[in-house]
This record gives structure tokens, C-alpha cells and sequence, in this order.
């Protein structure tokens, strides 16, 4: 495949002197979906937060070519880097749809949020219903939608979801899986967190395996769902299909 | 009779100290600073007012100079330093100051009109809040609350000394800005006391108006209630606490602006007021902006009645009948509601 979206290259974090991410090198081509899989505390979501200028961090890191080593968050989401975080990070006295205008920030002086904000709506009714409503007053999985949506307002060209079935019942997880897979037919690139390995492996093309903050594994999703060991550590026994 | 005279000046006052606990709140809630100079905005307005009056140049025009090269120094030691970014911040830090210099020290000996005295002493004083943002809190964005505080503590002395340096230790009285009076319902009510509530009125709705009906607003408020969610949206936060102290300084430069004709004004007279405000912004729960509001006109009539009962006393009586209710505040309420 041609350049990569983004590359990250021997990239390490530390929280004071505990190393949490540790030398991961990986790479996100543009109109992939690429997902990271990994046990609890691995570093998936330290990588991600870091990738996004939360967090310091050491090592190389470009997005369409660019260096994006020192530059802000905000740099980072005008570029077009855009994440979903684990903790969903919603604004909590504000209303819903004032959290999703806020998605657009960066793009405040275009005029076609309106429809943007529409599409948006289009994808989650329930947000529509309840646009009103204060985001702290949300159910789980209405948050995680105004999560979705408000990043979609940012215009992503790589969106990193970090767990964005968490905490959802079976069907909304379906559907949410479909709403990416949507996303990525629209040209989005896609790196994705996920618990549910199988699902992820199954909308992916590539995958990283990541054990104590290191990339242990990596290749073709079709080839990791195979693969003993992921099998064994993340798909479980006899869960096969 | 006299109840509705005591009415009338407790809720002049209570709208003077509600304009300072408002910029206290909004500082607070966007960066967690809880600036205790914003009393001292309001001192340095009244006096650089009351300078002009006189003819003279008022040592806050050199601190505008000082402090805007300042902020370009360190800011330039500590950015990436692009086209734009010189070309804003020598416009924002070296331009702006020296304009006001000049225009200062060319208009005041022609004893301009009080229209003309009022802009420029409010547009000396706004630009102090976002260099002093700059110098001073914004290195210090991921510290704790209470580092925060002692930062505050130090920009306060500093400020209140140059304060006794630029203006000496005498007070000061401005001419009034209306010398109207009418009656009410058989109560004599000053143009100037009009002013002052109907000036802080309508601030007090220009700031809803920002925070309930533009992005920019919202997007302050964001800062406010989720800051890596502000972050995350691209939302920059430096930006976001510059406008803020931009807003207080320039409230505080309003009330300096509106006491001055009614009360001599020191260069400490600006900290006790503040710490009135500061006493209605924690009635409020350091959040709210309608509470402080009720806050502010409720210390201000618990003044207005203790002077009149006990001149000496005011004070005491102020301070002591809030001490119960800020015992409350601080059992019932969490300072700030933090979000998840
Ligand atoms: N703020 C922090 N300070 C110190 N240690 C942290 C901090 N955040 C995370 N850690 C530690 O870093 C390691 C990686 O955490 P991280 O959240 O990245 O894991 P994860 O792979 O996302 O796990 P999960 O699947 O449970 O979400 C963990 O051991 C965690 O305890
Ligand atoms: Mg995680």
C-alpha cells in the first residue's frame, strides 16, 4: 500500500518512571481499519491518548507525512487525528447537541455544519430525540453514541475508537460495529480498541497484538484470528465459529 | 423610609461586589485560578481613572508596557515561533502596549472628556489579565488548585505594591459619572447609584449572552466542565484561559471604573472588596453564576443595615454573620461538580 496515514515509530510513554508504553512501532494506511488488541493494562489506551498529544511522549510520530512530534492536541484535531477515548469525555452540563456543535470547533467558520450536524442525527435518531437533553444525563449507551457523533463533527480522516462497544448491550454492539464499517466505506481510516477481539479482527485488515506495553504480534487480521496464540489469549477456547 | 434608602445602597454595593464574584466564578471554573487580584484590577482602574482626572500619566500605562514584554519574552522562549505567531503576539504584546503609551501620555494633559478617560482606562487595564495569565498561571496549567493559589497569592502582592508605588499611599476620588438625581417612591436615588446597577446589569447579560449563545462561549464553558474533552474536540486551552482573564480583568476594570466617584479608593481598597466577592463567589459554590449574583446583593445589604445600625462595626458583622453560612456551603456542597 502507498505512504501510511499515520506512522508511529518507536514510540514510548512513561507515567513518572513506569514505562507504559514501551518502544511500539505501528502504522495505520489510509482507508484501512486497523485494530490493537491487547489484556487489560496492556497500554492500548495510554498509546492511543499519547498518539493524540495527551500525553508526553518519546518517539517518531507523522500523520499524512507530517511530523506531529511537539505539536498540541489542538494541531492534532485540525489535522484531522480525531479519538474517541475510553472515558468518553462529554460535557457534562452541556446539552447534546451544543457537545456536538463543539465536535465542529475547529471548523466553526464553515458553513455547512447545519448538515454535518444532520448526517450526525441521520446516524443516531436517539441523539436527535434528545438534543435537548444535558450529556451528563445520558444513559451508557446514549453517551457512547454522542461520543461517536461528536467526533464525527470533527471531521476525522483517522478516527481512533478506544473501546466503543464498552458497556453496551449485544445489539447496539452490532450495531455500533456496523456504524464503523459504515464509516469506513465512507473513506474514514479507522484504528480501533476493542475488548471483543473477534469482532475486531473480523472489520479489520490489520491488527497489532500489544502485551505489557510492547507489540508482540502483528499481521493480516485474517491471519492473527488464526493465529494459536491470539486464539488462546483472546478469542477464548471452543469459541470458535 | 430609611429601609428603602438602606435597600437602595445594599444593592449598589451588592451589584458592585456581584460584578467582582462573576469574574472570580468564571476565572475559577475555566482555570481553576482563583485570582485574587481581581480586586486589585478594580483599585487600579479607579486610580488610573482619578490620575486622569488630575493630568497626570499613571504608572499602569509603564506596567502595561512591562508586562506585554514580558509575555512576548517568555512566550517566545517557550513557543514554536511561526510567522503568525510573531505577528499576533508582537500586535498583542509590543503594539497594543506602546499605543496605549502613546495615546496616554498625549491625550490625559489635554484633559480629555470622561467619555474619552473612561475607554482608556479600561483598555490599560483589560490587557494586564491575559499577560498576567500568560506570566504567570498558564506555565503552571496541570498544577493543583492549591499551587494555583500560592501563584495567585504572589501576583497579588506584586501587584498590590506596585499599586502603592504607582498611586502612593493617599486615596483617591473620582468625579461622578452623572450628576442627576431623581425620586422614586419618595427615595432619592443618584445618577451615579443608576449607573452602577444598570452598567452591571447589562454585563451580567452581554456574559450570558457570550456563554449561552456563541460557540466561543460554549466552548469556554466546555474548558470548564471537561478539559480533556475541550482538548479533545481541539479546543485550545490556553486560549480559552487568556479570553478568561481578558473578561475579568476588563469586569474588574468596569467596577474600578463605577466606584470611583462614590468611595475613596487606595491601592488596597481593591483587596477587601475583592474578598467580598470572594465570599459571594463561594456562597455561589465557586460554580454558579446566579447564586454569586444573590450572594453579592445579599452581603451588600448585610452592609448597607450593619453601617447603619454600627459604622465600626460593618465589617465585623459582615464577615461574621457569613462564617455560619459558609460553614454550610462547604458541609452541603462539593466546591466545583467535576465531571465523572
Ligand atoms: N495516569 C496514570 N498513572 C499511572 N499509571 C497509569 C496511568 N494510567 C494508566 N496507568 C497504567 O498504565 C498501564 C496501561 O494502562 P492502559 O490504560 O493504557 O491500559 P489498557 O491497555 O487500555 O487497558 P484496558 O484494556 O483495561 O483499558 C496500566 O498498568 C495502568 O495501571
Ligand atoms: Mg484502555
Amino acid at each position: 500500500m502507498s505512504a501510511p496515514l499515520l506512522a508511529v515509530d518507536r514510540f514510548s510513554v512513561a507515567y513518572g518512571k513506569v514505562e507504559a508504553v514501551r518502544s511500539v512501532s505501528l502504522e495505520v494506511p489510509a482507508g484501512s481499519v486497523v485494530t490493537v488488541i491487547g489484556a487489560n493494562g496492556a497500554g492500548k489506551t495510554t498509546l492511543l491518548n499519547a498518539m493524540m498529544g495527551l500525553l508526553d511522549q518519546a518517539g517518531a510520530i507523522s500523520f499524512e507525512g507530517h511530523d506531529l512530534r511537539g505539536t498540541r492536541v489542538e494541531d492534532r484535531v485540525a489535522a484531522g487525528l480525531v479519538l474517541v477515548p475510553e472515558r468518553r469525555e462529554l460535557f457534562g452540563s452541556l446539552t447534546v447537541e451544543d457537545n456536538l456543535r463543539l465536535g465542529s470547533f475547529r471548523h466553526r467558520r464553515h458553513h455547512q455544519i447545519g448538515a454535518e450536524l444532520d448526517k450526525v442525527y441521520a446516524l443516531f435518531p436517539r441523539l436527535r430525540e434528545r438534543h435537548r437533553q444535558l450529556a451528563g444525563t445520558l444513559s451508557g449507551g446514549e453517551r457512547q453514541m454522542l461520543a461517536l457523533g461528536r467526533a464525527l463533527m470533527s471531521r476525522p480522516r483517522l478516527l481512533m475508537l478506544d473501546e466503543p462497544s464498552l458497556g453496551l448491550a449485544p445489539q447496539i454492539v452490532r450495531e455500533s460495529f456496523r456504524i464503523i464499517a459504515d464509516l469506513h466505506k465512507s473513506g474514514v481510516s479507522i484504528l480501533l480498541i476493542e475488548q471483543n477481539a473477534r469482532a475486531a479482527l473480523a472489520i479489520a485488515d490489520h491488527g497489532y497484538v500489544m502485551e505489557h506495553g510492547e507489540i508482540t504480534l502483528q499481521g493480516s487480521a485474517a491471519e492473527l484470528a488464526q493465529n494459536p496464540r491470539v486464539v488462546e489469549s483472546y478469542l477464548g477456547l471452543g469459541s470458535a465459529r | 423610609m430609611i429601609f428603602w434608602t438602606l435597600v437602595v445602597d445594599g444593592v449598589v454595593n451588592g451589584a458592585i461586589y456581584a460584578l467582582l464574584a462573576i469574574g472570580l466564578v468564571l476565572v475559577f471554573v475555566v482555570t481553576r485560578v482563583i485570582l485574587l487580584p481581581q480586586g486589585v484590577y478594580m483599585s487600579f482602574a479607579a486610580l488610573t481613572l482619578s490620575q486622569f482626572q488630575r493630568g497626570n500619566v499613571p504608572g499602569t500605562a509603564g506596567l502595561l508596557l512591562a508586562l506585554g514584554l514580558a509575555a512576548f519574552v517568555i512566550d517566545l522562549l517557550r513557543s514554536r515561533v511561526t510567522r503568525a505567531w510573531l505577528m499576533r503576539r508582537v500586535a498583542s504584546d509590543l503594539a497594543l502596549p506602546a499605543i496605549m503609551y502613546a495615546l496616554v501620555t498625549w491625550l490625559v494633559p489635554l484633559r480629555p472628556n470622561m467619555a474619552i478617560q473612561i475607554v482608556l482606562t479600561l483598555a490599560l487595564i483589560t490587557p494586564l489579565g491575559p499577560y498576567l495569565y500568560r506570566l504567570a498561571f498558564q506555565p503552571l496549567e496541570q498544577a493543583s488548585v492549591l499551587t494555583l493559589l500560592i501563584a495567585s497569592v504572589g501576583v497579588h502582592i506584586a501587584l498590590t505594591v506596585l499599586g502603592l508605588v504607582f498611586f502612593g499611599p493617599e486615596g483617591f476620588l473620582a468625579n461622578p459619572l452623572s450628576s442627576a438625581h431623581f425620586e422614586a417612591a419618595g427615595i432619592v436615588i443618584s445618577g451615579q447609584s443608576a449607573i452602577m446597577v444598570a452598567v452591571s446589569l447589562v454585563i451580567m447579560v452581554l456574559l450570558w449572552l457570550l456563554f449561552d449563545r456563541t460557540l466561543i462561549g460554549k466552548a469556554m464553558r466546555a474548558v470548564a466542565v471537561n478539559r480533556v474533552g475541550a482538548r479533545l474536540v481541539g479546543i485550545p486551552i490556553s486560549q480559552a484561559g487568556e479570553i478568561t482573564f481578558a473578561l475579568a480583568s476588563f469586569i474588574g476594570a468596569v467596577s474600578g471604573v463605577l466606584i470611583a466617584p462614590v468611595s475613596m479608593v487606595y491601592y488596597d481598597t481593591g483587596f477587601l472588596i475583592g474578598l467580598i466577592g470572594f465570599v459571594a463567589a463561594i456562597i455561589g459554590g465557586m460554580g454558579s453564576y446566579p447564586l454569586a449574583v444573590a450572594g453579592a446583593i445579599f452581603v451588600g445589604l448585610l452592609q448597607s443595615f450593619a453601617a447603619f445600625w454600627n459604622s465600626n462595626y460593618q465589617q465585623v458583622v459582615v464577615f461574621t454573620t457569613l462564617i455560619p453560612i459558609l460553614l454550610l456551603r462547604s458541609l452541603r456542597a462539593p466546591a466545583v461538580e467535576e465531571d465523572e
